[in-house]
């Protein structure tokens, strides 16, 4: 399928299937970059739309947020124009898994999300259905054709489908050919794929229904505030430019009597009757999920959160299905404080076409077509914020792949970027990926308080962040490196108000002196609480000092991650060589030569992440190479 | 270096040890096996090879050129559930060594190509169907020296020490699954992890642990032996004992001072225990060159050994030879050996008092066989004090898995230390993470998504 043979209807550096949260990231990084772009979506109400829970971030998510932002990404600050409800969750663990969650108002999430774009130089934004990916004679991306036959001439293209490839909607035997949220779904791009010899597979996921405010009686569930003290998303904020007045959630549970009603009826789930062949998230379980997997469990938590400010539909997290209507309506209905409630939406799982992502290379380009790259849901993930976070590096890279440059990268030790996407292209997943913390091997310095300082000077280098920015960036980090050589200096004597203090923290008093940073390093202290006798401390800003407390807190378990993170770069630096035969290399166990020939890893790091292929068979491949 | 396998050959080889018993096993593994079968194989009646089930045993003749080589019985068991995971065919022949030995060429001129030593087993591991742990210890079990060694190789080939290594790793896995748990989902109603019963659990792994190090100990003990050496000044008795250990006349036996001049070496099996004896020259001060030389060598040896057996003369009083060899020993692991208690004697346990603890002076008499019993109850005593049952266990033999264990050992004290500390939950995780790893890499088994899928499967959770 040739570009020449088609009524061209424009020509762009870079086109963008798809306008949910990849796509826009993916888009709006390219054209930033300088280059022109088209984005194409089936609906244009629905760029970056939320058809599944009302919040950004949380645990994982919220490092990649904040990740994407640092690169000059657009998600935090759209989350902090638009945000319902700010929380920090987990402020009593440390300070790698401390996450940012925040709920969104989902319309205006949409709204300001759109004004952006359309508002954004080189960058275009086009109804229609994209139904074949162009290339030429060596397989190399020239353009998209859309359903009215015209064709847009491209040099590198991002395929952003999210759930919509083929998607069916199940709410149990009712059956409906669409796309999320009602959308109508497009049925022709699997087909082009698959003869571009692309793998497709068949992934699910669920969603809760919608209910009525108005039938709520919230007296009877738990009020859920937001933080007094914001933080915002985006390091170019300060909480006192986005505060605003907060709209609070609430927590209810399941009983036995909802889950009778389940077991009795799930003969007509689609999930248990057999009709659903996707394979579905354990993160997100269906409400039948649990009642069946969990048996003995006599309630789940239930989180009533709000859709918007202008509109009565609220979430009910916590609850999604694919049973009937009927059905549900009874079960929710079972609820405390929802028993007259009427649902709006109902609960339903989506069936979708999505890539075998091992076909993919580091930087999200398909091995086989030149210039195509993907990124987000069509991956296989699930989730707006890893969608968004793939879809900026997908950008960054089309853009790299126009100019001829080396791929944009980033490794386990650099972000959750990293991990998301390594995970993603190396471990064959059979189920629609989650970031969580606990992927992330080196999480003690991937930190979300940090990401502006792992990751500025790329996004800069790109041009995505402001020269403005950039300055005020750099200040902060010569603040933070000066504040810590300076507090090492300190040493402090075991005099009357040191251990005053040191008593009151609930702390071991001094005898002979210390050095401040060994007093910080207590449990019971911190840089802050031993401001009063460290008189020689400069007046800084909050995130500084925040800066300054963990690195010299947590720094003796910083240092062994950084040693981990050094014998990992070994291994990631252990070149395999591109035309690597697998079947000379003696003793490799069956399984691991499959793989490794399946995913032709770069390095042998990345090899010994692959699954199937354990720690003996990278030995003897180590012994191989020499 | 590791030997080149073609693993779509089909293999055949002997599979019984050369010479043993009436009966001799010819083994077939690959993807024609059934196919070299039935080219050999004439069964009894009208059964048809291609049609035999899985896992049965048929009477039948092997068949060469029209020419009956063995009557034989088959057993056939096809992939996956076979030792190698292909098919296996087991051709027990009756015909002894002449006849499996021509079974086996015949197998070899029909299809099938000669084993590589060790090949069915490392197909098993490369199949996938046993762990690495299990594949050394075939190794460990053919090259092993005595019944113990023996014993704790087959344990470890049946699983005894992966299972053991298992299941600390599964304990460790779900206190990190925990711990991961209430980290991913805050707000998620359960009590799910507290430090405590994290600590509870680095304890008990370590304690494991730390008894899989000590193991190491007995492990080396039995596969590479420990070294002694016999000391004495001349006709003390050396070549005696050395003969009563070998049980056989080994070493030169004479009353003329000097004629045992070179070090023999040997290795018995004493209590279980391999013991790689060293018989030296007889020491005495000599101005004789070949002497000296075999003087020196005998002191070079004796600073080596594991144990000395320090021989006197009990009819005897102790000479000044006797005094410097004594004191060469004192601060060295040793056994002092009075001998000749057959006569009336001039050495007494008493005199020797100062340079050993007095149950390692042992007198004997090596004519009259009496008190040697003591010598080894002594040395079995002294190397595996607190001893693991082997019967029971798998010791630790590869510097590898040592490497592994230290590892996991470093990684659980952090744990403990980080818990005693008063850190938050999630510093705990690294060196959980690092215990868990380092001991997968003794099964050969790494980390990928166990956390996860543990996580999902102990809780429920996900909104």
């Amino acid at each position: 399928m040739k570009a020449e043979n088609y009524f061209v209807a424009d020509e762009a550096d870079v086109c963008v299937t798809g306008a949910g949260h990849a796509g826009c990231e993916a888009a709006l990084a390219a054209a930033r970059m300088g280059f022109k772009t088209i984005i194409f979506a089936l609906n244009l109400d629905s760029i970056a739309m939320m058809p599944c829970n009302p919040s950004i971030g949380g645990t994982s998510k919220g490092h990649l947020v904040r990740e994407i932002d640092a690169l000059g990404g657009e998600m935090a600050k759209n989350i902090d124009k638009t945000y319902l409800q700010n929380r920090m969750l987990n402020t009593g663990k440390g300070p790698a898994v401390y996450s940012l969650r925040a709920q969104a108002d989902k319309s205006k999430y949409h709204t300001e999300m759109k004004k952006t774009m359309e508002n954004t130089e080189n960058l275009q934004i086009k109804q229609g259905e994209v139904i074949e990916i162009l290339t030429d004679d060596e397989k190399k991306v020239t353009g998209v054709k859309i359903e009215s036959g015209n064709v847009y001439k491209c040099k590198a293209a991002v395929l952003c489908t999210g759930t919509y490839l083929k998607a069916r909607c199940l709410y149990g035997d009712t059956i409906i050919e669409s796309g999320p949220n009602g959308m109508r779904n497009s049925r022709n791009l699997s087909k082009c794929l698959e003869a571009l010899g692309i793998r497709l597979q068949r992934f699910k996921t669920g969603t809760p229904a919608r209910v009525d405010k108005r039938t709520i009686d919230f007296s009877k569930m738990k009020i859920q505030l937001g933080d007094e003290n914001i933080t915002p998303f985006s390091f170019e904020n300060s909480p006192e430019v986005i505060y605003r007045e907060q709209i609070p959630c609430y927590l209810t549970y399941t009983n036995s009597e909802t889950h009778e009603i389940i077991k009795e009826s799930l003969d007509r789930s689609p999930l248990y009757g057999g009709v659903i062949q996707g394979t579905g998230p354990r993160y997100c379980p269906s409400i039948e999920d649990k009642v069946v997997r969990f048996a003995d469990k006599d309630r789940h938590q239930l989180f009533i959160e709000p859709e918007g400010e202008d509109t009565n539909e609220m979430y009910v997290q916590g609850m999604s299905s694919s049973l009937p209507a009927d059905v549900q309506l009874k079960m929710y209905r079972t609820v405390a404080g929802m028993e007259n409630v009427a649902i709006m939406r109902n609960a339903y799982a989506i069936e979708y076409d999505c890539l075998e992502a091992n076909q993919l290379k580091l930087n999200l380009e398909l091995r086989t077509v030149k210039g195509l790259f993907s990124a987000g849901q069509f991956n296989g993930t699930s989730g707006y914020e890893e969608a968004a976070a793939q879809g900026i590096m997908a950008g960054i890279n089309a853009v790299k792949y126009i100019r001829g440059e080396e791929p944009f990268i980033l490794d386990r030790s650099e972000g959750y970027i990293g991990v998301l996407i390594d995970d993603v292209v190396t471990k064959t997943s059979k189920e629609p990926y989650r970031m969580m913390t606990s992927r992330a091997e080196y999480r003690l310095l991937l930190r979300q308080d940090n990401a502006d300082l792992r990751l500025t000077d790329y996004g800069y280098s790109f041009g995505l962040i402001s020269e403005e920015r950039y300055d005020k960036f750099k200040e902060k980090r010569n603040l933070i490196e000066k504040e810590i050589e300076r507090a090492r200096k300190i040493n402090i004597g075991p005099k009357q108000e040191v251990n005053a203090l040191l008593e009151t923290l609930g702390t071991r008093t001094l005898k002979t002196g210390a050095k401040l940073t060994e007093l910080i390093k207590r449990p019971e202290a911190s840089y802050e609480a031993l401001k009063e006798i460290d008189p020689g401390r400069p007046e800084l800003p909050t995130d500084v000092r925040e800066q300054v407390n963990i690195q010299i807190k947590y720094e003796d378990y910083i240092k062994r991650q950084i040693e981990q993170v050094e014998r990992f770069k070994k291994l990631e630096g252990r070149r395999i060589p591109e035309d690597i035969d697998y079947s000379k290399v003696p003793s490799l166990r069956i399984e691991a030569r499959q793989k490794l020939e399946l995913i032709r890893p770069v390095n042998i790091g990345h090899a010994s992440r692959i699954s199937g292929v354990s720690p003996a068979d990278i030995n003897m491949l180590l012994v191989y190479l020499g | 270096m590791t030997m080149k396998i073609n693993l779509d050959d089909t293999i055949a080889a002997i599979s019984t040890p050369v010479g043993n018993g009436g009966i001799g096993i010819v083994r077939i593994s690959g993807g024609k096996a059934i196919d070299v079968l039935e080219r050999i194989f004439m069964p009894k009646g009208s059964k048809k090879i291609k049609e035999l089930k899985s896992h049965t045993i048929t009477y039948g003749n092997i068949v060469s050129e029209g020419k009956i080589i063995d009557e034989v019985l088959v057993s056939l068991m096809k992939a996956p559930k076979t030792y190698t995971r292909e098919d296996i065919a087991e051709i027990n022949c009756h015909g002894g060594i002449t006849a499996v030995n021509s079974v086996l060429r015949t197998c070899l001129e029909n299809g099938a190509r000669l084993a590589e030593p060790g090949e069915f087993t490392k197909r098993a591991f490369l199949n996938g169907r046993i762990d690495l742990l299990q594949a050394e210890a075939v190794t460990e079990i053919i090259s092993s020296k005595t019944e113990r060694a023996k014993q704790s190789a087959v344990n470890k080939l049946g699983g005894m020490l992966s299972k053991k290594i298992g299941s600390i790793r599964d304990d460790i896995l779900s206190a990190e699954a925990a711990i991961e748990a209430a980290i991913e989902y805050p707000e998620h109603d359960e009590e799910i992890v507290t430090m405590n019963s994290t600590k509870d659990v680095a304890e008990k792994a370590l304690k494991e642990v730390k008894r899989l190090i000590d193991s190491a100990a007995f492990g080396r003990i039995y596969t590479a032996g420990i070294n002694a050496v016999i000391l004495g000044k001349p006709n003390v008795g050396k070549s005696s004992f050395l003969n009563y250990i070998l049980d056989e006349e080994r070493a030169i036996v004479t009353d003329i001072p000097g004629t045992t001049r070179d070090a023999l070496s040997e290795t018995v099996n004493i209590k279980g225990i391999p013991v790689n004896i060293t018989d030296t020259a007889g020491i005495r001060q000599t101005g004789d060159k070949i002497e000296k030389i075999g003087v020196d060598k005998s002191f070079e040896y004796a600073e080596n050994a594991d144990v000395i057996f320090m021989m006197t003369d009990g009819s005897r009083k102790l000479s000044e030879e006797d005094i410097r060899l004594l004191d060469f020993i004192r601060d060295k692991k040793a056994i002092i050996i009075i001998n000749k208690s057959d006569l009336e004697q001039f050495t007494t346990e008493e005199q020797l008092l100062p340079y050993a603890e007095r149950e390692n002076i042992i007198t004997v008499s090596l004519k009259e066989d009496s008190g040697v019993e003591h010598i080894f109850e002594r040395l079995k005593a002294m190397f595996l004090q607190g001893e693991v049952d082997i019967n029971d266990n798998a010791c630790i033999t590869s510097e590898r898995n040592l490497e592994s264990l230290r590892k996991a050992e470093k990684s659980l004290e952090n744990v403990i230390d980080t818990v005693d500390k008063g850190f938050p939950e999630d510093f705990l995780s690294m060196d959980l993470n690092d215990a868990y790893t380092a001991l997968g890499e003794m099964t050969g088994e790494s980390l990928e998504e166990d956390v996860i899928d543990k996580i999902f499967s102990q809780f429920c959770l996900g909104k």
